[in-house]
């Protein structure tokens, strides 16, 4: 209760220390909007339907995108902890894209797939892809020794042994991993959509832009970091401490 | 009376006898074996050990004396750099469905549940399906853990995740059950218990098991033998048949002069340990009491 009275009194500070710096007039109204303005334009443009469906349309295109992401990277971080000739040759190339931000696909996916969902599609996935290959490869890699060597003397072997001991060993890992993706193909996703009609959240930004509605701009972003959070709380929170939970891993029994 | 005392130490001692097993009668043949570590340190020289079927052997020595480098072997888990360890006249290598080996952790999947962790043991043996949870839940029971077959392994104390892993090994039902120091992080009154346990279970089931331990006490009370093991490099020094009535109790006159008679030839071999390199190795660690750092809440 009282961390939650910590958390409201910072969010009240800042809004009010936001009215205030409105207040005083020192940008144009229209440059820097009073919160309930911006509140406001929140609640219209809900109203209208318009955050909503942007909303819809970009969920609905990361959750695709994240689903490839993660049939595709959780079993190249299997194949790289396992197999020696990824972890030799394939890894090194891994991490080397991993070091490009994501955007930077962009010019390439427009070229490639032209003005269409495929091409902010392509630059989610490889936004996120890599990095849940890595979370993956190293959480199996983290695999308790003991584990594995038990398994050995129980005679756990092949296809029984990956899917019942490797990756159930490593599945608090992997989840952490899963979560970082998500977020990788969040921003990946938002910063694809602010570059071309989309008809996202991206766009809406864009259009706020356009039309100098700057308390559309700050609705809308506000809108995000909305979404962003229940998203990171509600689903990946609660998967986590659950399996921790499960796993023994928490200090609570 | 010291005519007495005397006469009945040499009487205890009696049921101490050396062993001599003939490798043509073994189980689990090991033969010259050496192991000599990558960085240079010999584990293991020239080792012989011949175990009969449904022996209790109680590996014995300071650390370092390389009784774990042995067990590891046996399990095939260890690849020797000379020598051979056959087990029904069959060269070992690698881990086999006739051994199983027990950590001196419980090692138990920590996301499934007691019952589950047997039961995909005995998936993993080829065991049916049909068959799996009856033969899980008869374990349970014999290891006294009814009424814990659904609790998921952080939820049990040292003792109990160490009897939940006991009831995996004996389910999977191996013909050779090797253990190494498998009550070693328990607290002593866990430990008796444990001990009596395993020796009802061996006294009823009759396997063959190699257990090691640098407790004397430990050896004495499990092994039909000890094998005294000595360190730099790691061999056999004796080889000693136990030939106490089993069940065995912990306070037992006989037993306690063997453990001082034990205890000795052990202090023996590490004095001469020293002499050889200035690094000791307590035998059996004292049980030390831990001292917590306190932690006081503030004002």
């Amino acid at each position: 209760m009282k961390h939650h009275a910590q958390k409201l009194l910072v969010l009240a500070l800042l809004i009010g220390l936001w009215e205030l710096v409105a207040r005083m007039g020192v940008w144009s109204p229209h440059l820097l909007p009073r919160p309930l303005t911006v509140a406001q334009s929140l609640v219209a443009m809900v109203a209208d339907g318009r955050l909503v469906g942007a909303a819809g349309r970009s969920l609905g295109r990361l959750l695709r995108a994240y689903l490839m992401s993660v049939t595709l990277g959780v079993p190249l971080g299997l194949l790289i902890s396992r197999i020696p000739f990824f972890r030799n040759a394939v890894k090194p190339v891994v991490m080397g894209l991993q070091a490009l931000p994501s955007i930077c696909w962009l010019p390439l996916a427009l070229l490639w797939f032209g003005l269409t969902d495929g091409a902010i599609l392509f630059v989610v996935v490889m936004g996120s892809v890599l990095g849940i290959a890595i979370a993956t490869e190293d959480s199996v890699n983290g695999v308790d020794p003991q584990l594995t060597r038990v398994a050995s003397t129980l005679g756990v072997r092949g296809l029984r042994f990956h899917f019942g001991v490797l990756l159930p060993a490593a599945l608090p890992g992997i989840v952490t991993g899963l979560k970082l993706g998500w977020s990788f193909a969040w921003r990946a996703l938002l910063a694809g959509e602010l570059l071309f009609v989309s008809g996202g959240l991206g766009q809406l930004l864009t259009v706020g832009r356009e039309l100098m509605d700057v308390p559309q701009v700050m609705a809308v972003m506000v809108a995000i970091v909305i979404i962003g959070t229940a998203v990171d709380r509600v689903l990946f929170q609660t998967v986590e401490v659950r399996l921790r939970r499960r796993w023994g891993l928490t200090a609570t029994t | 009376m010291l005519r007495a005392l005397l006469g009945r130490w040499r009487s205890s001692l009696r049921l101490l006898q050396p062993a001599h097993v003939g490798a043509e009668r073994a189980k689990i043949s090991v033969a010259r074996l050496d192991h000599e570590y990558a960085n240079k340190v010999v584990a293991l020289q020239n080792v012989d050990l011949n175990v009969r079927s449904g022996e209790f052997v109680c590996l014995l020595g300071p650390s370092g004396c390389g009784k774990s480098t042995l067990l590891y072997a046996l399990a095939g888990h260890v690849v020797p750099t000379g020598g051979s360890v056959s087990i029904d006249r069959q060269p070992i290598h690698g881990p086999g469905p006739d051994r199983l080996l027990m950590f001196q952790e419980a090692a138990l999947f920590p996301w499934l549940t007691v019952r589950g962790n047997i039961t995909f043991a005995l998936a993993a043996r080829g065991v049916p399906r049909a068959e799996r949870r009856e033969r899980a839940d008869t374990y349970i029971q014999r290891v006294h853990l009814g009424g814990f077959e659904d609790t998921l392994p952080h939820q049990l104390s040292g003792g109990m995740k160490m009897r939940a892993s006991l009831a995996r090994a004996l389910a999977v039902d191996p013909a050779v059950l090797l253990m190494d120091e498998p009550f070693g992080s328990l607290d002593a009154q866990t430990r008796i218990h444990m001990q009596e346990l395993l020796q009802s279970i061996w006294v009823r089931t009759g396997k063959t098991v190699v257990f090691v331990t640098h407790d004397v006490h430990e050896a004495l009370m499990l092994g039909t033998r000890v094998v005294l093991m000595a360190p730099r490099p790691g061999r056999v020094v004796r080889d000693l048949e136990v030939h106490l009535p089993m069940p065995r109790q912990p306070e037992d006159a006989a037993l306690n002069e063997m453990v001082r008679h034990v205890g000795r030839l052990l202090r023996e071999v590490e004095g001469r340990a020293h002499t050889r390199s200035l690094q000791p190795a307590p035998t059996r660690a004292p049980a030390q009491p831990v001292l917590r750092p306190q932690v006081i809440p503030g004002p």
